[in-house]
């Protein structure tokens, strides 16, 4: 088998494995105050300090959530509402058109029912927002602008954002800018506190830490009105009793995706190179998606067009060869479509659908890469002899 | 277990999964016969519903989910693929059509000739598969000569295999129907399904036409073709009531007339002709439906096309009783004549002949002849 697809999920470490169920064991509430509930806070608050200082934030920084989508619908509908609230002015979202789903539909749903003016920030053909290009969408009326919203790094074609610089451009107009960093932690350096981000979300199980866990980091001068209501838990904006295992077990994921990190980018980031170059030969007119420059995309990213070919055909075929991979873009009704990133940086529709999106992580090795490089050449063949239906 | 399933030579199948039992009892059967099975499901609605409304349809969010859910359970590869268009292509607005031109058309039979093995069989060979598997209840059987037959299921009462009569050789030699040798009942087939621990095994039954979901074909051909008043008239012209669209109609029918005075002799009329081009509907008495010939057109062969005249049994409609007659193709076009007149032949629905249990070919009804006026209609 041949695990190609750590972008989805990535196993979990053994670490954070065993933290996880040190915790099963365990009762207490952490809200509650009697030794049970003392002990699961004792946890849950080293493991705030914890990841904390894996994302150079302060502890009350971090809200803790049940997962990426949670923590992008509470920044991007809290934070429009609280910027909204405090003067009806601020309707304006401005958003980059190749967000994951979570913020996408978040934005959209406001646009819809919330009275929003969505805005679409512009991008470069590698899927990059300029800062000249949210500079220029603030500066037609910075009052109007209720928050921005670019991720760190997308999780489709890899390409990176220049996060400081576009909250460089916010902070000059105290536009609070969101970027979800589910796919940068733990690839590239994911430092909240000089980042100069109102909001950053993180997510478990993309860094081997459990499913069903996240964080949205926020910075202390910001109150989004919550998503969920309810015993108010998370500094009064988010509810529900946590999850002190998951939280365990995501601060040991954190802590070791922040010290591995430098590794990670040079190991896996040779291997990605080494998978980007075997299928280049096995298929030499295939396209690579996203930012050329090694710099330029998330180490363990290689996204590729395969002209003539259907995304799934190639995942079937991948797929019945042991070879785990994705066409990494969404599906609506188990169909997958014509990927929004792509469509949005220009590439032609026919092209976006014969996609395949392979990504790395810490349990990759040379016989995935190997694996793979023998079984491409003969599945974009047979892909393309059954065409485009 | 059929033929094609009891090779020893292992299969790369991909079966097609509705979401149904029947489709997900094959799948199933497929696998525990050493097959290589991949489930796929086809979205075949370009704007899904998430839920089904009561028992119907095909098409649905939950109709795929249930697929996968069966497909997890068997131990299969699982992908849903989009023919929606290919689908609205070639059965939606062929079926839109063949209504409006006064004619009945069968939407499954087009669906199994233009989707499940054409669009579906061609890519499926073209990634590697070695055949196309459904949960059709029809047998399909390897001569010595190594030529393949397509024969009606054992239980006669469950079978498809006119449905299927528009496959070619071709087709034939891909398809795979796992169901089709089962003399047994729905539960028994339900029980099968349970026993394998398929969830679906409790399902209401699909029925009518996958892409009205609603049951509503009137509904859906007015939406589709609006409201054309005119007249229905008896034999003699006379005008005896209006319709609101001469294409809701078929031949045979008699429910939904909405015909004020009765008939002079006060016995049932039903729909005798349909008349796009004077948007007309003519009723009459029961005795006036009896055909004695029909032509048909496009034939589709399981082999070799027949030379000069011959003797078959006949299917004139999905569900109907088997029927003796003479047919002969003259100039491409098939001639058909009655040993004894039949009712309610519908142009535009297929005629399909049999030798014995075998499949010989089908082609679609486009004129009869009456029986007792001896006047070409159609």
């Amino acid at each position: 088998m041949a695990y190609l697809d750590h972008a989805a999920t990535t196993p979990m470490l053994p670490e954070a494995a065993e933290a996880l169920t040190a915790q099963l064991g365990i009762t207490g509430n952490a809200s509650s105050l009697h030794a049970a509930g003392r002990r699961a806070r004792r946890t849950v608050e080293e493991a705030r300090e914890t990841l904390a200082e894996a994302l150079a934030a302060r502890p009350s920084e971090v809200v803790l959530t049940s997962g990426g989508t949670e923590a992008d619908n509470l920044a991007v509908k809290g934070l429009y509402w609280s910027r909204r609230d405090a003067d009806p002015a601020r309707t304006r979202v401005l958003a980059s058109p190749v967000e994951h789903h979570a913020v996408l539909d978040a934005v959209h749903w406001l646009g819809e029912h919330e009275g929003a003016t969505v805005e679409y920030l512009p991008v470069d053909a590698h899927g990059r927002v300029h800062p000249e290009a949210l500079r220029e969408a603030i500066a037609r009326n910075p009052d109007d602008v209720a928050l921005a919203t670019v991720m760190w790094a997308n999780n489709e074609i890899g390409t990176i954002m220049p996060v400081r610089e576009l909250a460089d451009v916010a902070a000059e107009f105290d536009v609070p800018l969101h970027a979800d960093a589910v796919q940068a932690f733990g690839q590239v350096p994911v430092d909240f506190g000089a980042s100069g981000l109102a909001a950053m979300t993180v997510s478990g199980h993309k860094i081997g830490g459990p499913y069903g866990i996240g964080a949205l980091l926020l910075g202390r001068e910001y109150s989004p009105v919550p998503v969920l209501h309810g015993g108010g838990q998370e500094r009064h904006v988010r509810s529900g009793t946590l999850d002190v295992p998951a939280v365990a077990s995501f601060a040991v994921a954190g802590r070791l995706a922040a010290e591995q990190r430098e590794w990670f980018a040079r190991e896996i980031g040779a291997l990605r190179d080494e998978l980007i170059a075997a299928v280049r030969t096995a298929v030499p007119d295939a396209i690579l998606g996203g930012d050329p420059s090694p710099g330029g995309r998330l180490p363990a990213n290689a996204h590729f067009m395969f002209p003539g070919c259907e995304g799934d055909s190639l995942l079937l075929l991948l797929d019945a060869q042991g070879i785990e991979c994705s066409t990494g873009s969404a599906c609506t009704a188990g169909v997958a479509q014509p990927s929004h990133v792509l469509l949005t940086t220009g590439t032609d529709p026919d092209l976006a659908r014969g996609t395949l999106r392979f990504s790395l992580g810490h349990t990759s090795t040379e016989a995935d890469v190997e694996a793979l490089a023998k079984a491409i050449g003969p599945a974009v063949e047979r892909a393309r002899n059954a065409g485009l239906s | 277990m059929t033929e094609t399933s009891q090779r020893s030579r292992p299969l790369r199948v991909l079966a097609a999964m509705s979401g149904g039992v029947d489709s997900a009892v094959a799948a199933a059967r497929a696998a525990e016969a050493g097959h290589d099975v991949t489930g796929v499901h086809l979205a075949l609605s370009a704007n899904p519903q998430s839920f089904r409304t009561g028992a119907r349809g095909c098409c649905t969010i939950e109709d795929s989910r249930d697929a996968r859910r069966a497909a997890d359970v068997i131990g299969i590869p699982f992908y849903v693929w989009d023919l929606a268009e290919r689908f609205r292509e070639d059965v939606v607005e062929d079926f839109v059509a063949e209504y409006e031109a006064g004619r009945t058309p069968n939407p499954c039979l087009r669906c199994n000739e233009k989707i499940k093995f054409a669009a579906l069989l061609d890519k499926a060979l073209a990634l590697g598969f070695d055949a196309v598997c459904t949960g059709h209840y029809a047998q399909v059987i390897l001569r010595e000569d190594g030529t393949r037959e397509l024969h009606r299921a054992s239980d006669m009462a469950k079978d498809q295999s006119y449905v299927l009569g528009v496959l070619d050789e071709k087709q034939l030699a891909h398809a795979m129907f796992p169901l089709g040798d089962t003399v047994t009942t729905k539960e028994e087939i339900r029980a099968e399904a349970e026993r394998r621990g398929l969830a679906v095994a409790k399902k209401p039954d699909s029925h009518d036409i996958c892409f009205i979901a609603d049951g509503d074909t009137q509904g859906f051909l007015a939406r589709r073709l609006g409201r054309a008043e005119g007249d229905i008239v008896d034999e003699s012209g006379t005008k005896v009531g209006t319709h609101e669209g001469a294409y809701g109609f078929t031949i045979g029918q008699r429910k939904g007339l909405r015909i004020g005075t009765p008939a002079p002799d006060g016995k049932p009329r039903y729909v005798l002709d349909i008349s796009p081009v004077d948007n007309t509907v003519t009723v009459g008495p029961a005795a006036s439906l009896d055909v004695s010939a029909l032509t048909a057109i496009k034939p589709r062969w399981c082999g070799t096309a027949p030379s000069g005249p011959g003797t078959y049994t006949a299917q004139l409609r999905a569900h109907g009783g088997e029927t003796e007659v003479t047919a002969e193709l003259v100039d491409g076009t098939l001639e058909v004549s009655f040993a004894a007149p039949v009712r309610g032949v519908a142009p535009g629905q297929a005629i399909v002949l049999y030798d014995g249990t075998r499949v010989v070919g089908s082609a679609t009804i486009a004129t009869t002849v009456r029986a007792t006026t001896d006047v070409k209609v159609g």
